[in-house]
């Protein structure tokens, strides 16, 4: 059974190296998730119009995911001044403490693009282990940065990231 | 052995269609995945609950896992490989082994999505039917089966599903689990009906059934030499209904469940049906959120299996109504669900002191107060003669309107600023009641009542270099008694993390119970990849440090944790 799992997968994977085109430059997956209010919402409909996106994985008992929002909230608007990044936070807070999300997001005054993935959906689909993780977008909505943990002082590597990806260039793999 | 070649030219002739199609197919076929290993070096510490009959001899453990994930065009496929070598001490051993217990095929556009294979799946909040994966926890109650998700029209979606649950390793032979199908309806008033698109009032509408099937059983019960039968329903149903209302700043959310008669190991073979209904009211805006929800679950227990007493093969998911702590201490009495029977409330506002004024300050202040209280239920005998809860009987009654014991109380305030442009202070204050005897199975034990105050500090060396503190004191008569904590982190943006820590329950009773949890760790991270080494003695709960959140179990010894992502 194990060898015929590794057969399949490895026939699935040979597609994509005939395909010619760089494999690990992800679109981000089309999964449905959730508006603050309940609606539901398609990630592919997560757009910025060609400028910079910012999907930052957030619960509201992870402390570090809370202090990193609250330091990108600071300078977010000199960000969007130079770049015209969107930060889209996803909070994979479930049942527990879904219905708490808006009132805290209003409540700390953060201007982001709010989301719930209530059962992880989203967050499996792109692989996320520990929060916080963040991913940069690029203008054709792939992924080309990621990162996860957070010190302070660590969004202002973020920010040269985002002005990098907002002029076009390559961020190098392995960054 | 010229047929295996063959076979392998086949194989390969096979893909040919698919590197043709993969040309003329919009979006370009993309694999990520990712993996995860913790492990774990173990000396026996009596005090954490790691005895010597618990670790057997096997000093050494690992959690490891990977996941891997293929998609082209409308199609998914994935799987994921898991190895606990043997579990790390504090998840169930019946997990040792290595496999592939999730794998799934799927294909989805904007009115048709069928996965087969593997998937966790939630109808509303989850009361009725959930399953997900929480790695650090141990815990993952995927499908096995399929499922079809269909909106015929803009604003109106459904889903079925049928399969049976993850139970260890054990594949589904012999009835040792039942078989479970769910279908859920949800109905988005405003994208529906043309004339209600523009309205400022939002309207979600949703119902679920879900049914369970497992072999019939009896029970037999010999009471005053007469001996009972009874039989076990081999069809357990459930069904429940939820509605969604919001405007503006406005948001309420009721979901009521209602279970029919599941007599089980978990709650003694009664014949009672189960209720859970849950609210929520929230108001907000910017600067202020406003929260309040009450919950109340009798009889709630709905497991795959009516035998099953482990924290496996569970169907739905109640949630807890307590307030999640971020910080150690605060997490050192925290409340669990008793699915059996409670009634809870929880009450939050969060402010922000807009920054410019006075008590503001330049960057603003952030308060935040909380209020969480939970009782057991008040159960009544059905008759004079029968004691509550008796196997074979419908139970209790419980009337909606009066409560039972009081389980647990908590009342928090927080309070956070940045001063100047080095130093961010966060403070915190919680007292929390804890009935120890029935939360944590403790009989006899006295109700805890404890304060706990925190202080974190954060103090900007440079631009990338930052040192933060940590001060935690737990104070209580009960139990283990008194605890401080102090941690110190010193951290290089974005890749190096260190830091020590000490958590010393100096107030305890037993002069040799007086014992220190201390470890140094530190955590390298690029990009996504991230690799930690700790060392020392930890106790069970949620731990925050080294930039990332994680669940822990108790450890006394060295750690490694490995994570990545591509």
């Amino acid at each position: 059974m194990k060898k015929k799992l590794a057969l399949i997968l490895s026939l699935f994977l040979s597609i994509p190296l005939f395909a010619q085109e760089g494999i690990l430059e992800r679109t981000i997956p089309s999964v449905d998730i959730k508006t603050m209010t309940g609606e539901i919402f398609n990630t592919s409909e997560i757009d910025n119009a060609g400028k910079p996106i910012v999907i930052s994985f957030f619960a509201l008992w992870c402390k570090p995911c809370l202090r990193e929002l609250t330091a990108i909230s600071d300078v977010y608007q000199d960000w969007q001044d130079a770049t015209g990044v969107k930060l889209v936070a996803i909070s994979i807070d479930d049942a527990r403490s879904m219905a708490n999300v808006m009132p805290t997001v209003n409540g700390n005054s953060w201007e982001y693009e709010f989301y719930c993935d209530p059962n992880g959906d989203f967050k499996r689909a792109m692989g996320v282990n520990m929060i916080p993780h963040i991913f940069v977008l690029n203008s054709q909505k792939q992924v080309v940065y990621q990162h996860t943990s957070y010190a302070e002082g660590g969004e202002n590597e973020l920010f040269e990231i985002i002005k990098k990806v907002a002029a076009g260039e390559e961020i190098p793999a392995g960054k | 052995m010229i047929l295996k070649k063959f076979s392998i030219l086949i194989l390969l002739a096979l893909t040919l269609p698919a590197y043709i199609l993969a040309q003329e197919i919009p979006g370009n076929p993309t694999v990520h995945g990712n993996f995860q290993i913790d492990a774990q070096t173990y000396h026996p510490d009596e005090a954490l609950g790691i005895t010597d009959s618990v670790l057997q001899g096997k000093t050494m453990r690992l959690n490891g896992y990977g996941d891997i994930r293929f998609s082209m065009w409308r199609f998914n496929a994935g799987l994921r490989y898991e190895a606990y070598l043997p579990p790390l001490a504090g998840y169930d051993p019946n997990y040792q082994g290595q496999g592939i217990p999730y794998w799934f095929v799927e294909y989805g556009d904007e009115k048709l999505q069928v996965t087969a294979g593997h998937f966790y799946e939630q109808f509303g909040m989850g009361m009725i039917l959930r399953s997900y994966e929480q790695w650090d926890l141990g815990y993952d109650n995927s499908f096995n089966g399929l499922r079809v998700k269909y909106s015929p029209v803009s604003g109106l979606n459904f889903k079925a599903l049928i399969g049976v649950q993850r139970y260890y390793w054990e594949p589904f032979a012999d009835d040792n689990r039942g078989i479970v199908r769910g279908f859920d309806g949800e109905l988005m008033l405003n994208d529906a009906f043309n004339a209600l698109k523009e309205t400022k009032t939002r309207v979600i509408l949703g119902g679920s059934f879900v049914s369970k099937y497992e072999k019939m059983r009896t029970k037999t019960l010999i009471s005053d030499t007469v001996k009972y039968e009874y039989q076990l329903p081999a069809n357990v149903a459930s069904a429940g209904g939820r509605v969604s209302i919001s405007n503006g700043g406005f948001n309420f959310y009721t979901e009521y469940t209602h279970k029919f008669n599941n007599p089980s190991a978990f709650n003694n073979y009664i014949y009672k049906d189960g209720q859970a209904l849950l609210s929520s009211l929230s108001y907000s805006q910017k600067g202020i959120g406003v929260y309040i929800a009450a919950k109340r679950i009798d009889n709630m227990s709905y497991k795959s299996k009516m035998t099953e007493l482990n924290n496996v093969l569970d169907i739905n998911f109640i949630p807890p109504l307590t307030k999640q702590f971020v910080y150690s201490l605060e997490n050192v009495y925290p409340y669990a669900t008793q699915l059996n029977g409670e009634a809870a409330i929880q009450g939050q506002i969060i402010y922000t002191i807009p920054k410019g004024t006075k008590l503001g300050g330049k960057y603003g202040t952030k308060l935040e107060l909380n209020y969480s209280r939970v009782h057991g239920l008040d159960k009544q005998a059905i008759a004079d003669s029968i004691p509550v809860d008796s196997t074979g009987t419908l139970g209790y009654k419980a009337p909606w309107f009066k409560f039972g014991d009081l389980y647990y109380q908590s009342i928090s305030a927080s309070f956070e600023k940045k001063i100047g442009k080095k130093v961010k202070l966060n403070i915190e204050y919680v007292h929390i009641d804890y009935n120890i005897e029935v939360v944590e199975g403790h009989p006899g034990a006295e109700m805890v009542h404890a304060h706990e105050y925190n202080i974190d500090f954060t103090y900007k060396l440079s631009s990338t270099k930052s040192l933060r503190l940590e001060y935690e004191q737990l104070l209580t008569k009960q139990d283990k008694g008194d605890w401080a904590m102090l941690m110190l982190e010193y951290n290089i943006a974005p890749k190096w993390f260190f830091s020590i820590m000490d958590q010393y329950n100096y107030g305890n009773p037993e002069k040799n119970k007086q014992l220190h949890y201390y470890i140094a760790a530190m955590a390298f991270v690029q990009g996504p990849h991230r690799i930690s080494l700790a060392y020392g003695r930890q106790r069970e709960g949620l731990l925050c440090v080294g930039g990332v959140c994680r669940q822990v179990p108790a450890s006394n010894g060295f750690t490694i944790n490995i994570s990545t992502s591509f």
